[in-house]
């Protein structure tokens, strides 16, 4: 309940919207009513011939409510759509604001691309909240309030009846079909997903599969489960078939007894006969409010569900506090002492008492088996991780003391899993400064030798990449990255494995450029290479105790 | 509006569908026997002064109506579902065979997210489909022409008016809806992009920070949101207006059939009960034609669904080995457990018909117990040699002989039955880390599992995980690295006793440690003829025999000294890996 006030707290900035899609959806569903009423009303009156100039305003009023409710809704559908995206925006900037602290301690405890692929898919299913959750509810209380104050006028019996089979089809059946459905509901999710997972190992793994004589036993596996998926959807058809039943039937029976009541009013002349008609189809047509209502609590919990998720990534803190003092660097060198890193209390050392100094234009390379902690290393020069023990100075400085944003502005950073943004060549490239000339752009890129690559691109610097662009191959992503890390000049690199997961032949460019791009700068090495690790002051070897000579 | 295929498919479930209709027009009929009750109660209280004594049989008589439509509304959903169901359920199977038949070199070249939405959202949305559109489609004809049937004896000038104006609603929506289509998938497509730009966002985070502009991208995030907002907006002022048409269409003319009734009632040109009949029933009329107006969006979805299934399912096999061929000439003693010779002579593959072919006449020889490493560049063919010994592709020309027992004469699930395969990607299953290992030899015992684990450098890893060889791995399960991963694979390899392994770079995302440890078992398998593709050469260094492939072809082939000394492409390729090391 919590989670669900805030959502609805986050939504509430756009209460004028919402405010005016209710009232359209409102008037959609009693200019139907009212087409309905003034016709009955109008027909009854004519049956006693009057001049038609009396029936006039009925006539008027048949003509209104049979143009109106097309317009009505037609508003409706407009705002209701506007507000939605407005939602959806809002949603959006204020995950990416709390997501923004987090990265990357946070995108690297979860298997990423999952994280962030279901993330985005949650917001998708936010787009549901307000059209089906909040909205319905409250046009339906317009609606039930309406009439009831215009039975009400007539005789105050017909309008409870009319409440009391409002409320049964609005209130009681969606409430007892969800509770009917709960289990088969959560059962019919486990077999959705179960199903989907089978298939994409079908797919993904269908080599192995095949290799080892397994096709047959998973065809088997999935129609087990496709049975079981057809079965729960039939208990689901049934559930909803009594949904519709009852949601009729109250509908009818509300129809029915207002006409009853009503006639036994006629008949002891507390109420004129020509009413009789217009009270029974005002009673009936305003269920029609009551439709959306049954599918509330689905959309709601599909809704809250996806919301908690978001929760759960969004609401963890921050590693790393940022509480600047302001100080001057010195240079730019790094010294480490007696750093020890782990992730958390009780957890294993993953840096135990690391020495070693880099001074301003020197080189060090670092070297170890995967699992040592040379990435930590990395994230904690870049303030991502906070250390507990031990100094890292940063020109003279102490690192914990420096704001983030400053640090990194100091680091060029070249890793295994660089990130090119779907957009041009050039804006990618320009990320790392955004004023920067074409002919320094140009110049970054021939150093980093992909200028000769770009020029036979369909359309240069201006050729998307990624989705529904140019696909690039791993040496090519690579001297991209390096074109733009080049770019920002920065004082610092690191290289991470910068080299890692190429062929040879690529490799051997990228190692090209990667020299090209350390001449002149202090430089951080992680690899496995010889090639590259031969070109440095020191090699430090992660955990200590393992020779270097181990490595090679 | 309706696909012939999948009518085809509908027979199947004749009688559902028929039961669906059948329940849909009964339900029609009480409608109508429902507004006679209703004009005939208010006709005599109004004008006859009746009383409710006097109507209680009515009153009556209308109750059981009521409650006889419930009755057919708690059938017909039902009805509905398992109609569709069947066919759902059949095709998905048929897909998955026929993914299966294909062969993952086929379907390799499709894209996984997209094939297993075409198998789960692709195949439900056929729900829809059978179970809502077609029904409609059938009702939208047959209940307003009943009503149609009742109004015309009673009424010309009404029924007149509903009659002109029906056949506008299904004409307008065919019209508008073609249009409106394509408007609304550009909205959808707007409402993707969109996420797939929020993704890309999310997913460049840590770029962002590295380069200090991740606090700018959230005005980039609003601009985005808001320059897609007012474009979708846009598109949809003018979507909407198909459904302001057809809306306008069924009220205005409920509208002008009451006036027109109202005004000839005053002049006494028609009975009261009769034109209040007729007026109940009036929306009525048009209801099966708007509902067929909101499926028809569905039904439309169901059938671009369709077209992406028989689409799979029509797909030539081209390039696969027949499984039935092989079947034919089993002949079980050449896949006997001793390591196979395998000879392959002239072997031509290409992807495509008139392309250039990716193994070129490759001619090569793997004695019983040798280990075999192929190198070469990206391109070269190396994956596509994997693919033939695997019986994942059948060359289109040459001949390969197995212990000099002919292909084509080999039984393909025999003859997999004696191989071990590493991908360079292998795919984890969802389930546990033990199950995972047998996947080769589900009945492998603890102790088998274990030491094969051990043999691929796996075992100490496992162990640290939270729930050791019970850990649940694959999709949802525990995250792997690269390199966790490959030695699961190698286990699972290992387990499998084959007496042919092939590795596919099944050693890229280890260390150099762990994988000297892998080499070291795979010189401890005995009776096994090892093949080893390898991009990076230390892998290769100590095989029996390396072989340098260039364009499809074997270019080079003799001992790692050897081919040195040689100075030819495979010196040049380490050279330019910069030494072997």
């Amino acid at each position: 309940m919590k989670e669900f006030l805030r959502l609805v707290r986050l939504t509430a900035f756009s209460w004028k919207g919402m405010l005016a899609a209710t009232v359209f959806s409102f008037f959609t569903v009693s200019s139907n009513i009212g087409l309905l009423a003034v016709s009955a009303l109008l027909i009854s009156r004519a049956a006693f011939h009057p001049p038609v100039l009396d029936l006039m305003v009925l006539i008027v009023g048949v003509r209104f409510f049979g143009v109106s409710r097309a317009v009505f809704r037609y508003l409706e559908r407009y705002v209701s759509h506007d507000v939605t995206f407005k939602i959806l925006r809002k949603i959006r900037i204020s995950i990416y604001e709390k997501l923004e602290p987090l990265a990357p301690a946070l995108l690297m405890n979860y298997r990423s691309g999952d994280l962030l692929t279901n993330l985005v898919a949650d917001v998708e299913t936010l787009k549901e909240f307000y059209l089906r959750v909040l909205a319905p509810p409250l046009t339906a209380f317009l609606v039930l309030s309406a009439n009831f104050v215009f039975l009400a006028w007539f005789d105050l019996r017909l309008a409870f009846l009319f409440l009391f089979f409002f409320l049964l089809a609005g209130i009681a059946v969606p409430l007892l079909i969800a509770e009917l459905g709960r289990g088969v509901k959560e059962r019919m999710v486990r077999v959705k997903a179960a199903l989907n997972a089978q298939l994409v190992d079908s797919i993904q793994g269908m080599t192995e599969m095949i290799v080892y004589g397994q096709a047959e036993r998973q065809r088997q596996e999935t129609g087990k489960l496709n049975r079981e998926l057809t079965m729960l959807q039939d208990k689901m058809a049934k559930l909803s078939g009594i949904s519709q039943a009852a949601t009729q039937l109250a509908m009818n029976l509300a129809f029915w007894s207002v006409l009853l009541a009503a006639t036994s009013l006629v008949r002891s002349g507390s109420l004129d006969g020509v009413y009789l008609a217009m009270l029974a189809l005002s009673t009936g047509s305003s269920f029609e409010a009551v439709i959306p209502l049954s599918l509330i609590y689905a959309y709601g919990e599909e809704s809250l569900a996806a919301w908690k998720r978001i929760r759960n990534i969004t609401s963890a803190s921050p590693d790393v506090a940022d509480h600047p003092i302001p100080a001057e660097l010195r240079d730019y060198s790094v010294e480490i002492k007696d750093l020890r890193f782990r992730y958390d209390q009780g957890k294993p050392w993953i840096l135990d008492g690391l020495n070693f100094v880099l001074p301003q234009g020197g080189r060090v390379g670092i070297s170890g088996p995967s699992g040592a902690g040379k990435s930590t290393l990395v994230n904690i020069l870049l303030r991502f991780y906070e250390y507990e023990e031990g100094s890292v100075l940063l020109g003279g400085q102490e690192l914990k003391h420096l704001g983030q944003e400053d640090v990194r502005r100091l680091f060029g950073v070249v890793s295994q899993h660089t990130h090119l943004f779907n957009t041009t060549v050039r804006e990618n490239l320009l990320l790392a400064r955004p004023q920067a000339s074409e002919d320094e752009m140009v110049r970054a890129a021939q150093k980093a030798l992909v200028h000769d690559f770009i020029k036979t691109l369909p359309k240069g610097y201006d050729t998307y990449i990624g989705e529904g662009g140019f696909k690039l191959s791993g040496g090519q992503r690579q001297r991209l990255a390096i074109a733009r890390v080049l770019l920002k000049e920065a004082p610092i690199l690191i290289l991470d494995e910068a080299e890692a997961n190429l062929d040879a032949i690529a490799e051997r460019e990228v190692m090209q450029s990667l020299l090209n791009m350390m001449e002149g700068r202090t430089t951080l090495v992680i690899s496995h290479r010889r090639l590259i690790l031969e070109k440095m002051d020191q090699v430090i070897v992660l955990p200590p105790g393992i020779r270097q000579e181990d490595i090679f | 509006m309706l696909d012939k295929k999948l009518l085809r498919e509908a027979r199947q479930t004749k009688f559902f569908l028929s039961l669906t209709i059948g329940l849909g027009i009964a339900s029609g009929l009480l409608t109508i026997l429902q507004a006679g009750c209703f004009a005939r109660i208010i006709s005599g209280v109004l004008l006859e002064d009746r009383g409710l004594s006097d109507v209680q049989g009515w009153m009556a008589l209308l109750l059981l109506v009521i409650f006889l439509r419930a009755l057919l509304a708690l059938f017909s959903e039902s009805s509905a579902q398992r109609t569709a169901a069947r066919i759902k359920e059949d095709l998905r199977q048929r897909l998955l065979s026929r993914l299966f038949f294909m062969g993952p070199v086929q379907v390799r070249g499709e894209r996984t997210g997209e094939l297993v939405n075409v198998l789960v959202e692709g195949v439900e949305a056929l729900e829809t489909y059978f179970a809502k559109y077609v029904p409609q489609l059938a009702l939208a004809a047959l209940v307003p022409l009943s009503i149609l049937g009742f109004i015309y004896p009673l009424d010309l000038l009404s029924g007149a008016i509903l009659l002109i104006t029906a056949p506008l609603i299904p004409f307008l929506m065919i019209l508008i809806g073609k249009w409106a289509t394509v408007l609304s998938r550009k909205q959808w497509e707007a409402l993707s992009r969109m996420s797939a730009h929020f993704l890309d966002v999310l997913q460049g985070l840590t770029t962002l920070k590295l380069f200090g502009r991740s606090k700018t991208q959230l005005d980039v995030i609003a601009r985005v949101s808001d320059r897609f907002r007012e474009t979708t907006l846009g598109v949809l002022r003018i979507a909407f207006l198909s459904a302001l048409v057809l809306e306008l269409l069924s009220t205005l003319s409920t509208a002008l059939v009451a006036v027109a009734l109202g005004l000839r009632l005053v002049y006494g040109q028609i009975l009261f009960e009769q034109a209040f009949f007729i007026l109940v029933l009036a929306p009525e009329f048009y209801l099966p034609l708007r509902l067929l107006g909101t499926q028809f969006h569905a039904g439309m979805a169901g059938v671009s669904a369709a077209g992406r299934i028989f689409e799979i399912l029509e797909t030539p096999l081209d390039n696969i080995p027949g499984e039935e061929r092989g079947s034919m000439l089993k002949r079980a003693e050449s896949c006997s457990s001793a390591a196979p010779h395998i000879s392959l002579e002239n072997i031509t593959v290409r992807y495509e018909k008139e392309q250039v072919p990716v193994l070129n006449g490759i001619s090569l020889e793997l004695l019983p117990g040798e280990r075999v490493a192929v190198v070469g560049s990206s391109g070269a063919g190396k994956s596509t040699l994997a693919a033939v010994l695997l019986r994942l592709l059948e060359p289109e020309g040459g001949q390969i002989r197995v212990n000099g027992i002919p292909w084509q004469e080999l039984d393909p699930e025999e003859w997999r039955s004696g191989l071990a395969y590493v991908p360079q990607h292998p795919h984890l299953f969802y389930g546990t880390v033990v199950d995972n290992i047998r996947l080769s030899s589900p009945g492998a015992s603890e102790h088998d599992v274990i030491t094969a684990a051990r043999l691929a450098g796996a075992h100490e890893f496992i162990c640290g995980l939270s729930q050791g060889y019970d850990t649940l791995v694959g999709e949802g399960g525990t995250n792997l690295s690269g390199g966790q991963i490959q030695r699961l694979a190698l286990a699972r390899a290992f387990l499998r006793k084959a007496s042919f392994l092939i590795l596919d770079e099944a050693t890229s995302s280890l260390d150099p440690e762990r994988e000297s440890l892998v080499q070291d078992s795979l010189e401890r398998l005995s009776d096994c003829t090892v093949l080893i593709i390898a991009h990076r050469l230390a892998l290769a260094e100590r095989a029996d025999r390396i072989l340098v492939m260039e364009n499809g072809q074997v270019t080079e082939a003799g001992t790692h000294e050897e081919l040195l000394f040689k100075k030819g492409d495979y010196y040049r390729l380490v050279e330019a890996y910069g030494g072997a090391g």
